[in-house]
């Protein structure tokens, strides 16, 4: 789980020498993961201003723009999942067997080895 | 306003929205469908005062944004091959000539722009939940009501810039995120956004409209009843959205009422019922039978039949308070909030007794930072002739008030005590 300050994150152009830089460490890091047997999953999501949170309570549920800003509640899981658009996605997280909790739905930007 | 000046305006309004919507569903593509909608609006404010109007608006612009929206996607066809042979990946594929979007170019650009689906599912995406209210309704303006971002800014008396990031943010996560154009298929529950979104419009024009009236500014409730009217036309079946529409048109009838030539506030017993608009409380009892034949009931119509007791009533003392007491009871049942629970106390407090309003009162600090509901629990202390009472309630009422207009409402009230 990689926490950090968005807006701080440096935002170099792709195909300028920075970026291929910066990649070529994520790169070699993954790389280093896999070739030792390390990896088994993970992705880079997109900014959280694509986030959407579905959120279910027994009384109903409901959406609203995300990303999830509470701290009361704790990660339990995530799902990395393949759907045609946002509502798809929704419609998957919303059979999750959880009667009750918030659900954070984002695109993922970048899959090592996909 | 010239003629030319007027049907741009009219083609800004009616007829963009309308080819926005189609086009946004032939290319699947809404950034595409809103530039090609741009580039042929401005085509037409260059074109149009130096060869006439054309003689059929709506299909020029339709014909000249599917063209815009063609030489758009050629060009970026263009931009991405030039990226690859840079790139050295051009595949020898000759299939690579074609892409995706060439298949909708087969299409007959002077097909109908009215198609109510391509509408619906505009409208939908607007008020798509994934996207916060502001948003939704910054859309709902600009996309379906056709309305500019000066406007829109404007009618919410905002910057400008604001707003326009507002909208750019919106589009965004709409492209990142892939929400999707499509008819929802959980019709029912997304119409509930819309409705929402629309009922907001109309609130923000009817509360918003103030001090001094500023002619040149959008009147949000006309654009929010103009909405809620082409809502009726798409989707007839659906009960709620006549509901809404009555709603918003017995409020409307008594827009000119609520403000006295000192902009004070006239409450609605006071207000001169002669000057009520008959044919708005004629087509919301239209609008209100109507979903009413539907059997379909929902928070709209209730709202809608509370307003229209009061609205029908020849004088405020004859108000039927009893029947809206229990719609409120109703309403309650599925929208208890502390606002609903408030009206419902005053309508008790109208129906039977004021005590027994004031018993009905919703108990808790959900409403404690709320003016009304100290100035409701005021009148009804008044009623049941406890001054002290209503004295100290109207005084917290004043102490939280920030509208002008209710706050030298509420120093009236103070010193009538």
């Amino acid at each position: 789980m990689l926490y950090s300050d968005e807006s701080a994150a440096p935002d170099f152009a792709p195909g300028s020498p920075e970026f291929d830089e910066m990649m070529g460490e994520w790169m070699a890091f993954n790389a280093e993961l896999t070739e030792g047997g390390h990896f088994i999953g993970g992705a880079s999501l997109a900014p959280t201003a694509t986030a959407t949170m579905l959120h279910k309570s027994p009384e109903g549920n409901s959406m609203t723009d995300g990303p999830y800003a509470e701290t009361k509640e704790q990660l339990g899981g995530y799902y990395l999942v393949e759907a045609a658009d946002l509502d798809e996605a929704l419609a998957i997280a919303d059979r999750i067997p959880m009667p009750y909790g918030h659900f954070e739905v984002r695109p993922i930007a970048f899959r090592p080895g996909a | 306003m010239t003629n030319i000046e007027a049907a741009l305006a009219q083609l800004v309004r009616q007829d963009a929205p309308r080819v926005l919507a189609l086009l946004a569903g032939r290319f699947s593509d809404l950034h595409l469908a809103d530039d090609a909608v741009a580039d042929a609006l401005a085509e037409a404010a260059k074109q149009w005062p130096v060869q006439g109007i054309p003689d059929n608006p709506g299909a020029w612009l339709n014909r000249v944004a599917s063209r815009r929206a063609i030489d758009r996607v050629r060009r970026l066809d263009v931009e991405r091959r030039r990226t690859r042979v840079a790139a050295h990946e051009l595949h020898a594929d000759p299939n690579e000539t074609t892409t995706m979007h060439d298949t909708f170019l087969i299409d007959d650009p002077s097909s109908d722009p009215n198609l109510p689906e391509d509408q619906l599912r505009l409208m939908f995406l607007c008020c798509h939940p994934a996207l916060s209210t502001d948003a939704q309704v910054a859309l709902t303006l600009r996309l379906i009501a056709g309305l500019t971002t000066d406007e829109i800014a404007a009618a919410y008396l905002i910057p400008t810039p604001t707003l326009a990031q507002r909208i750019s943010r919106a589009k965004a996560k709409i492209r990142d995120a892939a929400i999707p154009l499509h008819l929802p298929q959980q019709l029912e529950h997304r119409l509930d956004a819309v409705l929402s979104v629309l009922y907001l419009v109309f609130n923000e024009g009817y509360l918003g409209r103030g001090e001094d009236p500023e002619p040149m500014r959008v009147d949000l409730c006309e654009e929010a009843m103009r909405l809620t009217r082409s809502l009726v036309e798409l989707l007839p079946e659906h009960a709620e959205i006549h509901g809404l529409l009555a709603l918003e048109l017995f409020h409307h009838a008594r827009h000119d009422t609520r403000l006295d030539a000192n902009a004070d506030l006239v409450l609605l017993p006071d207000q001169d019922r002669t000057k009520w608009h008959r044919p708005d409380i004629e087509q919301g009892n239209a609008a209100l039978r109507h979903a009413m034949a539907l059997k379909a009931p929902g928070r709209y119509q209730m709202q809608a039949m509370i307003a229209g007791y009061h609205t029908n009533a020849p004088d405020a003392g004859e108000t039927n308070w009893s029947r809206i007491a229990a719609l409120y009871d109703r309403l309650a049942t599925i929208d208890p909030s502390p606002i609903v629970m408030l009206n419902r106390a005053v309508a008790i407090g109208m129906a039977e007794s004021p005590q027994a309003g004031l018993d009905a009162l919703p108990k808790g600090d959900d409403l404690a930072t709320y003016h009304l509901f100290h100035a409701a629990e005021a009148e009804l202390h008044l009623l049941a002739g406890s001054e002290e009472a209503a004295r100290t309630a109207f005084a917290e009422a004043r102490r939280l008030a920030r509208n002008p207009a209710e706050i030298r409402h509420l120093d009236r009230r103070i010193a009538d005590c």
